[in-house]
């Protein structure tokens, strides 16, 4: 797997902004076949001149079916417009019984269509395949690698639900929690999860009655917890309404600082999950385990001391 | 395996390849779906852009015979010839040796097993020559 000599013609030439380049470094990375301390090691310039003084990675994640898609894909045209090159990275889930997977979020992007914008957006679908607990990491390098060669702004689209998804937010500069209308009551609002971790919230479908009154709740639950209130923004992909609104705010999108720790928490287990998976003692410690030979505990222990 | 499954031009029926689209599925590849109504441009560049390995083309139009080859065409163009280009839908058997010399290695008919389109995703990755630019003379003769 690990460790195939770096095609130094294809990564000059992603650099260069080839798009087939850049799609098939992006496999290598995903495959692992390449890692990203490969590339950095022969192209260490490109790593050195990112432009840190704005966010460079967002993530969007919600509920599967709030119009996370459809909310991107006006996202993608607004930022279009402004000349922005954006990056997007969709996330669907991989089936754990036979590792396949159906990417079907391109169906909802239409900013991509349009000639005068396609140039500045480049889709690409990933499964979080087998591995669950490692596809944040390496969504992680697949971000970094984009940023580098000119990517101004990436945005991770995740699936929606699971702990692997907070994850994949959590590797992200900026975390976007989009909701929707009659998705509970102040209640659900209350309960704490995603919500704390977001830098804005997009309450999508404005539309339909509800959305509202679903913002004031999120307000009201985030007003009476520490710490700043991030920016709470109705918006509706289908009348075009907060879009605009929703584009600008996210552009200047600031730290609330409020999910350093949270994000931290889970970006360290995303990579101790990825040192269990990668341990060449896991298929033994798996066998031994289901034998009985073996208990947990000590299989945490050599774990541990890799 | 990364697998674009796509309809080409303006036709409207998907039933085949949202079924193509499953069994590829099942059988543990990652399959990216291009919704409805795509020119054979945008085709190409989402085959390019997600770096897939095989291109499914679905068509129950009748418009194969002006769709197929400009994918073909345009994917040659892009300098995406190892891409394995497969075809599907409502075609007549004596359509078919057109665009298999367009670079197409197999079309499937209403009535195929399944499981034989399967047998030629895995035939096809033996073939050193089976891209839609690399002139390879194999393809695949369907059942149906």
């Amino acid at each position: 797997m690990r460790g195939e000599s770096l095609d130094l013609k294809l990564v000059s030439d992603a650099i260069n902004g080839d798009r087939r380049s850049i799609a098939r470094v992006l496999s290598s990375l995903e495959n692992r076949s390449v890692s990203l301390n490969q590339i950095k090691a022969q192209f260490p310039l490109i790593f050195t001149e990112l432009d840190t003084s704005s966010w460079s990675s967002i993530a969007i994640t919600g509920a599967p079916g709030v119009g996370k898609s459809c909310l991107i894909d006006k996202i993608l045209i607004n930022w279009s417009s402004k000349g922005i090159k954006t990056a997007l990275l969709a996330i669907d889930p991989s089936s754990p019984r036979t590792g396949g997977a159906l990417l079907g979020d391109r169906v909802r992007i239409t900013a991509i269509d349009d000639e005068q914008y396609k140039d500045l957006i480049y889709i690409r679908s990933i499964a979080t395949r087998k591995s669950s607990g490692s596809a944040p990491l390496i969504v992680s390098d697949m971000v970094e690698f984009l940023s580098a060669i000119g990517w101004q702004r990436v945005i991770i689209e995740t699936v929606g639900s699971g702990q692997s998804e907070v994850r994949c937010a959590a590797i992200t500069d900026r975390i976007v929690v989009v909701e929707g209308p009659a998705r509970g009551d102040g209640v659900q609002a209350e309960k704490a999860g995603l919500l704390e971790l977001a830098d804005a919230v997009i309450v999508n479908k404005s539309d339909i009655s509800g959305a509202s009154q679903h913002a004031s709740e999120i307000k009201e639950s985030f007003e009476l917890g520490l710490g700043q209130t991030p920016p709470i923004i109705l918006t509706s992909a289908i009348s075009g309404e907060g879009i605009e609104v929703a584009s600008s705010v996210l552009l200047e999108l600031e730290d609330t600082g409020r999910s350093k720790r949270a994000k931290w928490r889970e970006r360290l287990l995303a990579e101790y999950e990825r040192k269990i998976l990668e341990s060449d003692k896991l298929e033994d410690i798996l066998e031994n385990l289901a034998i009985g030979s073996m208990s947990i505990e000590d299989a945490l222990k050599i774990l541990g001391d890799d | 395996m990364r697998i674009v499954v796509a309809k080409p031009g303006l036709d409207g029926h998907d039933r085949g390849a949202k079924v193509v689209a499953r069994i590829l599925r099942d059988a543990g590849h990652e399959v990216i779906y291009t919704g409805l109504r795509r020119t054979a441009q945008q085709i190409v560049e989402t085959v390019r852009d997600e770096d897939a390995r095989f291109l499914g083309l679905s068509s129950l139009s009748g418009a194969h015979n002006h769709l197929f080859p400009k994918v073909c065409e345009l994917l040659v163009n892009e300098g995406l010839d190892d891409v394995i280009v497969f075809g599907g839908g409502i075609i007549p058997f004596e359509d078919r040796d057109v665009l298999f010399s367009c670079g197409i290695k197999a079309i499937f008919g209403p009535g195929t097993p399944t499981a034989e389109i399967l047998d030629f995703i895995v035939k096809a990755c033996e073939i050193s020559d089976a891209g839609v630019g690399q002139n390879g003379e194999w393809y695949w003769e369907s059942s149906a």
